[in-house]
């Protein structure tokens, strides 16, 4: 994996934290507005950023949950417990 | 229904083949309070609970202990990865490479199988959030030992302290849910 797809795939990992970390404590504090704003703007960035990866790399998600493009990247290997992180 | 997503939660890495760690590592894959545990435990009671809130908890950290789980295998198989068959003798795995060779299996540290009766679902949301709420403090507790086993391996200890905090996490947001169960019920009573 290049440099550029591993940098990419770190900020997405951590966007991504960011949004987890804010549903479970939005889930016990749903009416935290600060809180609901913060989400809906890293979940913005989060899609940002997979659109960016699924283009440059092939698709993150299965199931039509992002586009295959023309050529079936979804077999490519590294799987993420082959990824030298 | 759930999506993969290829990538894990946490880059998991490791700076070394270690067969010792992966032997301790495992246990948070098939002990009771582990993360596969955490996952089943979870995703099967949120059926039953009684309130919106205590429904999303258990669903989304549910969700987020498979995410974990994936990262234990990934660490497991880095840990395996290239390690001789004298080299898994040597810290006791002969039995595992006999039943397994180098595949992961939902077993503790000592081999012992997981086991559905680890786990339960009493259908009575205080009783059920509290072994929520203990199971997460063990596991922060198994990490700990961990951490302390890992110490020459930094890269390692950074992906075990960050599943530490996320038993911290969970920790916090069953109790906060086990609170909305206490005052949902106590409004029903004034109502």
């Amino acid at each position: 994996m290049s440099h550029d797809q591993l940098a990419l795939l770190h900020e997405i990992q951590a966007v991504e934290f960011a949004c987890i970390d804010l549903q479970l404590y939005l889930d016990t504090h749903p009416d935290d507005h600060r809180a609901l704003a913060d989400y809906n703007a890293q979940a913005q960035k989060m899609a940002s950023l997979k659109a960016e990866y699924a283009e440059r790399y092939g698709p993150l998600m299965h199931f039509g949950h992002e586009p295959a493009g023309y050529a079936w990247a979804w077999v490519h290997e590294p799987w993420p417990w082959e990824i030298a992180y | 229904m759930w999506v993969y997503e290829k990538k894990l939660q946490y880059p998991a890495k490791v700076s070394k083949k270690d067969p010792r760690m992966a032997k301790y590592l495992i246990t948070q894959y098939g002990v009771p309070d582990g993360e596969l545990a955490a996952a089943l435990r979870y995703l099967n009671q949120r059926y039953t609970m009684p309130t919106r809130q205590a429904k999303a908890v258990c669903n989304d950290i549910g969700t987020e202990e498979l995410a974990h789980l994936e990262i234990i295998a990934t660490l497991v198989y880095k840990l395996l990865k290239g390690a001789t068959l004298e080299e898994l003798k040597a810290v006791d795995l002969g039995g595992h490479y006999a039943e397994h060779d180098r595949a992961l299996f939902y077993t503790d540290a000592t081999g012992n199988p997981w086991t559905a009766t680890y786990i339960q679902a009493k259908g009575d949301p205080l009783a059920d959030l509290h072994e929520d709420m203990a199971a997460e403090q063990k596991a922060r507790a198994t990490y700990e030992w961990l951490i302390n086993e890992a110490h020459d391996d930094p890269d390692l200890v950074d992906t075990l302290r960050f599943l530490r905090e996320r038993e911290v996490v969970h920790f916090q947001r069953f109790g906060e849910a086990l609170n909305n169960v206490y005052e949902e019920a106590q409004r029903r009573r004034i109502f």
